[in-house]
């Protein structure tokens, strides 16, 4: 689902589908959605009994073809509005149709049941019969019919279909990464999974209606807006009749396309015709960036957020810790001590096993070995002690009598003391210096004798000290939830920047901090995959589960990252700013316009009876028609100029509240101000040329 | 610089030095902090409350603080309306002065209970000592106490907690009175009585001039009226000339004071809101906001008066002293057209100079500063407006920098914006709709039947004004303007004594006080319930010049968008004619 993001804003097939959607949406029913749209409406149909009304003989109110020229421009100014949310559509329609492409009916191999009983009866159902609760099995070269968690088995899984990524990633029963996602494929082995959505209320068929429109709501912050939009559409009603008997007491009679035109120039239908549109493609661009939101007030709210919890492993450092060094003890060479680090970790399946061996072979290399001094390792491994909490060491034990240890420095301490050997003072400053770096040392020994120190690190991702840093900027606090001891968190905190650490964080210490900083009215996002995870999820403002996460943690988050980047909540954050942002800049922009409309049309309205308003001209335009003419144009075709605008968002740059309003307000404030000076202007000359 | 522009300057910065000290007083007074005056008055004060058996400590809801707040005014009304139309019989009325006849009694007790003292009588003939002293006087202390109790509640719910409990309104109410606004009217009067200005109970004076002519001179307890009108930015005068009076305003020195008094509570207001929440900066933020809007309105209408009436100057006639129709000689133009933009821009109303003869940029500005009613504005209420203008303002500017809009901590919501939106939209739908029916009647010279006789006895609607075209539309555009910003000052020139203008614009006044008021405190008190969130640097913080450049800004376009069109008809139309 990785789209290509230079898609252009305005397809062949889009625009053809959202031209057909503008005269649908002309439909008053739909209009009155839209306080401000729903007015030009009524003014362009008053326009058009205007225009009948000429027809059938009146005279007062100037030409038929000056008329219908107004009515025409009105008309236009609608379409116009209607194009941009249609297009906005059309475009989350195009997004959601890829993602249908994953839901499109596959068979399943449905488990009966029995009773209480599974049989292994295997029946071949559409997926669309599936209902939560049931339970199929997936064989290598399947395709999971829907969303699931996995009861029994492993399997490897191409998620390319959602995620765009095209390494397989490991699903198995139990744990953290049990869940499935329909349209994705299996690739080797066999998984039995139980359906935990109903067919057409999984994330996915959710977000396909949010981009599509059908369900959208309005989110707070438009309701907040859209009665602003209502005010002053209000006072302009107010503002446009009350000039009727002014204009009598003036002795100045004004046609009703004057007024009406006045009306359409001066209430804020640039935004008001650009709001849904922009909203739409709030949720769009989510979508684009591979992130699944439950509703469009999770994203607005993500631009809100004061502080954000995030696991240390996997998302400020690579998965887990790393070999990075090995340290050899007084009188044992380093040669030795890969060679029995290697040996003890040779079975030890866990990613910090794999990564000593991984580095000591490397470093083997580099070490050439005489090759009988360490003829005594290669005997045949007689037992095995794995990694426990208790004992916090593991080891083998060699046929040739060789014992090998390797564990946590004061549990192999003890063991080396026990039997009469002396811990040496080196090995403690070493340990030490590794425990003051962040790391974590290893101790390994023979025979209970100290051979030398492994020590593991995190590796911190790179640029992710600049993510935070522009975090910080946008005014979000990063705090890392980590596991390891206060010392290690510490420094690792330090080293990526983070504001804050949880350190030996258990699952209630995270709802904890989420608790105390709502109460100090924060917005708190978490990130998580865990089925621990679930209640902070649903206990934090914004939750966002990754996909791979259990269901119960994607059914508490509010939205879901298909990509499993705990880094995406940055974009998040920004597509929630933008969102605000582009309506802010856009409303201020609407409303700026209009002094230099009044400039144009009011001097338009009067300058017959009263010749010295002509000094108020101050674009000189050509004549009163020509004015209101070029207002009204002006006016709309400034809609459809900035649909990009809209559908793209205003950029966002972390450089401060107040650096961003003043840079705002001389873009869209003073620029609202200028801007139509020049292009009504410019219309007015091209205007003159036909009158 | 000449010694009339120094004279403005001078009271401009005096005002500033004395309303700093002052606002840090106000806020100590609605903090309950210790105070100096406590002394004097707070056994006063208990007494009151034993006697009327009000608890100061209850704390109250701001529904409970409106509640009680429109109770007292209803009260009061009754009161005035009653000692108006019963004056003839009661006693302090040694002149013989009849009763207001309904719709004048209507108007005047409405217009001296909402602060506004817009004035279709004149004092002299008009109305008894008793109804001066106890029916106007009365009122102008009390709704100057009440707009300021309001603003204190607003104070209150603006500071860093969230809570329903915003003190109590009679406490607000009452130390409004007896802290503030009693011991600086007693200064002011009694500078004043040393200025010249009577202070008495006797009737009409009667003496013979030098020519020998009978005189009669009107006079009484006018010293202690002045000090009040202004302080409270009431603005009724005791007599009808207000004061260009030369008893109400006799010496340059009483017109500094009383400039002084009236812009001081206005300004110190936005001191104490700075001292009160511990928002000092955001406090000088706002007072700079307004200044720019005064400074914009003030200095054309200096300019423009000190220039002269170019009409006269085509007539080979030079104008050394500027343009000096319907102004005071003591006073000179400068001050004179100072005083006109105050006593708008704050919702004073008083007059040292006739309106109707400013230039038309004058009249321009004095309109705009009560359309837009907030560059300082009355006492307490001038606050209260500014706060629905910074409420859009955060609306706009926190959309703008991407995040839901919050002021202080609180954040501004569907419900807020719904009020605000309604407040904003009230001024200029009264302005305009008034002033629409107006138009269309004089347009079409309507007969009024009983609700307009001219002098003549005839009923038509163009009688009422005394000049046609652009000015007399200014004249119906201002009386209305006027009335909604609860100023009081009049252009004259219009007949506005007569059941049309007193009752429609006696309508306007009721609707432009109370919306104003239960806007801002409806807003503040849904705020104060909501949770408090910390500042972060995503903020959108209102203590910058760029926040108050956004609040001058809305301001600005608000009211000249509203208003454009009807001021192009009025003063823009003669302004442009004349030069």
């Amino acid at each position: 689902m990785k789209r290509d993001r230079k898609d252009g804003l305005f397809k062949k097939e889009l625009v053809f589908e959202a031209i057909k959607q503008s005269f649908v949406k002309l439909n008053p029913k739909y209009q009155f959605r839209s306080p401000v749209m729903f007015t030009v409406e009524i003014g362009t149909f008053v326009m058009m009994f205007v225009c009948v009304w000429i027809l059938s003989g009146e005279h007062s109110q100037g030409s038929f073809a000056y008329n219908l020229i107004i009515f025409l421009i009105l008309l236009a100014t609608l379409l116009f509005a209607n194009f941009a949310e249609a297009l906005a559509e059309a475009r989350g329609k195009a997004q959601a149709a890829s993602l249908r492409k994953t839901r499109q009916d596959t068979p399943a191999k449905k488990i009966a049941l029995l009773g209480e009983i599974f049989v292994n009866e295997i029946h071949i159902v559409p997926s669309s019969q599936l209902v939560k609760g049931d339970y199929f099995v997936c064989e290598a070269g399947d395709i999971i019919p829907t969303d699931g968690e996995i009861v029994e088995g492993i399997a490897t899984i191409d998620e390319s279909a959602i995620t765009g990524e095209s390494a397989p990633v490991i699903r198995e029963s139990g744990g953290d990464k049990s869940s499935v996602t329909g349209g994705t494929k299996v690739l080797s082995d066999k998984i039995k999974v139980k359906v935990t959505t109903e067919p057409g209320e999984s994330f996915l068929d959710k977000m396909i209606a949010l981009v599509e429109g059908a369900s959208r709501q309005k989110t707070p912050n438009e309701i907040a807006l859209t009665i602003l939009l209502a005010g002053f559409t209000l006072v302009f009603i107010i503002v446009c009749t009350t000039l009727q008997p002014f204009a009598a007491y003036a002795k100045t009679p004004i046609p009703i396309s004057a007024y009406i035109s006045l009306f359409v120039c001066l209430i804020p239908t640039t935004i008001g015709g650009l709001l849904s549109a922009i909203g739409i493609s709030g949720m769009d661009r989510a979508l684009r960036a591979n992130v699944i939101a439950k509703s469009g007030k999770a994203v607005e709210t993500a631009g809100d957020l004061d502080v954000l919890l995030l696991d240390k492993t996997g998302t400020i450092t690579i998965g887990n810790r790393k070999a990075t060094n090995f340290y050899e003890a007084p009188g044992a060479t380093l040669p030795e001590l890969i060679h029995a680090s290697i040996l003890s970790s040779n079975s030890d399946a866990t990613p910090e096993g794999k990564s000593i061996v991984e580095l000591g072979k490397k470093m083997l290399t580099e070490h050439p070995l005489t090759a009988n001094k360490f003829d005594k390792y290669k005997a045949e491994v007689t037992y095995q002690i794995n990694f426990t909490a208790e004992t916090r060491s593991s080891g083998v034990d060699l046929a040739n009598g060789i014992k090998i240890r390797k564990g946590a420095s004061d549990a192999v301490k003890k063991m080396v003391e026990n039997a009469g050997n002396t811990f040496q003072q080196e090995i403690t400053d070493i340990v030490n210096k590794v425990a003051a770096n962040g790391g974590t040392p290893l101790v390994v020994i023979e025979n209970n004798k100290v051979l030398g120190v492994v020590e593991l690190q995190d590796i911190i991702k790179t640029g992710i000290h600049e993510r935070f840093e522009r975090l910080r900027k946008m005014g979000v606090k990063t705090v890392m939830v980590t596991g390891d001891n206060p010392l290690t968190a510490k420094y690792i905190a330090g080293k990526a920047g983070v504001d804050d650490y949880i350190a030996e964080a258990k699952p209630e210490d995270k709802m904890a901090y989420i608790r105390k900083e709502q109460a100090a009215g924060k917005l708190v996002a978490m990130m998580g995959d865990g089925t621990n995870d679930a209640p902070a999820l649903a206990q934090a403002d914004v939750g966002v589960a990754m996909n791979s996460g259990t269901a119960a943690a994607k059914e508490a988050g509010n939205m879901v990252d298909l990509d499993n980047d705990p880094t995406k909540l940055i974009e998040i954050v920004e597509i929630g700013k933008q969102l605000l942002m582009t309506r802010g800049t856009l409303t201020t922009f609407s409303i700026a316009n209009d002094v230099a409309k009044y400039f144009a049309i009011v001097p338009a309205l009067f300058i017959t009876s009263i010749p010295a308003l002509q000094r108020i001209n101050v674009m000189s335009l050509h004549s009163p028609a020509s004015a209101i003419l070029s207002a009204i144009i002006f006016n709309a075709i400034i809609i459809p100029m900035l649909i990009p605008l809209a559908l793209k968002g205003v950029a966002y740059k972390p450089i401060g509240a107040s650096a961003l309003l003043r840079r705002n307000l001389l873009v869209y404030g003073l620029g609202g101000v200028l801007v139509p000076f020049i292009g009504i202007k410019l219309i007015d000359v091209v205007v003159a040329l036909f009158m | 610089m000449s010694p009339q522009i120094l004279g403005v300057v001078v009271m401009f910065i005096a005002t500033l030095f004395l309303a700093v000290p002052l606002g840090r007083y106000i806020s100590k007074v609605y903090g309950g902090q210790g105070v100096w005056t406590d002394l004097i008055f707070k056994p006063i004060e208990r007494l009151f409350f034993k006697v009327s058996r009000i608890d100061p400590a209850r704390e109250m809801n701001w529904k409970q603080h409106l509640v009680a707040l429109l109770t007292i005014n209803l009260v009061w009304f009754f009161w005035v309306m009653f000692c108006l139309l019963n004056q003839s019989w009661l006693p302090m009325n040694p002149d013989h002065n009849p009763n207001m006849t309904p719709d004048l009694a209507w108007n005047t007790s409405i217009s001296f209970l909402v602060n506004c003292n817009l004035q279709q009588y004149s004092g002299e003939t008009g109305v008894s000592y008793f109804s001066q002293v106890f029916g106007l006087m009365f009122l102008q202390f009390v709704s100057a106490g009440t707009g300021m109790a309001a603003a204190a509640v607003v104070f209150n719910a603006l500071r860093d907690k969230t809570s329903e409990h915003l003190g109590n309104f009679y406490n607000y109410f009452l130390k409004s009175c007896t802290r503030i606004l009693l011991p600086l009217c007693m200064l002011i009067a009694t500078i004043h009585v040393f200025e010249g200005t009577p202070m008495t109970f006797k009737g009409i004076d009667t003496l013979t001039s030098v020519q020998g002519d009978t005189m009669h001179v009107s006079r009484g307890p006018v010293a202690a009226f002045v000090a009040i009108k202004h302080l409270g930015t009431n603005g009724g005068g005791f007599f009808g000339a207000n004061s260009a009076h030369p008893f109400e305003n006799p010496t340059y020195l009483s017109n500094i004071v009383q400039m002084i008094a009236q812009i001081l509570i206005p300004f110190a207001m936005v001191f104490a809101f700075g001292f009160y929440c511990n928002k000092k900066r955001l406090a000088w933020v706002f007072w700079c906001v307004m200044t720019v809007g005064f400074l914009v309105l003030v200095i054309p209408a200096l300019n423009a008066e000190i220039n002269g009436n170019p009409y006269i100057t085509q007539m080979g006639i030079s104008q050394p002293g500027g343009n000096m129709e319907g102004k005071e000689i003591r006073f000179g133009s400068i001050a004179s057209a100072f005083w006109c933009i105050a006593t708008t821009v704050i919702s004073t109303g008083s007059v040292n100079s006739m309106h109707d003869s400013f230039m038309p940029v004058s009249g321009m500005n004095m309109l705009l500063g009560m359309m837009v009613n907030s560059f300082y504005g009355g006492v307490g209420v001038g606050f209260l407006n500014f706060f629905i203008y910074v409420i859009l303002a955060v609306f706009i500017g926190g959309l703008m920098v991407g995040r839901t809009p919050e002021f202080l901590g609180k954040k501004i919501e569907a419900r807020e914006m719904k009020i605000a939106m309604i407040i904003a939209l009230f001024h200029p739908f009264l302005i305009l709709l008034g002033t629409a029916i107006a138009s269309y009647l004089a347009a079409h010279d309507t007969n009024m039947g009983w609700w307009f006789a001219d002098a003549a006895g005839k009923h038509n609607a163009s009688g009422w004004l005394n000049n046609p075209s652009y000015h007399g539309f200014s004249e119906m555009l201002y009386q209305y303007t006027s009335s909604s910003a609860n100023n009081g000052s009049g252009f004259e020139g219009l007949a506005d004594n007569n059941p049309f203008w007193n009752i429609s614009t006696g309508i306007v006044l009721l609707f432009s006080r109370f919306l104003p008021i239960i806007g801002p405190v409806a807003i503040a008190g849904l705020m104060a319930q909501k949770k408090f969130i910390p500042v972060s640097s995503g903020t959108l913080k209102t203590d910058t010049g760029t926040f108050g450049l956004l609040v001058f800004a809305v301001k600005v376009i608000i009211a000249a968008l509203a208003f454009f069109p009807a001021l192009a008809l009025g003063p823009i139309s003669e302004w442009m004619k004349m030069h």
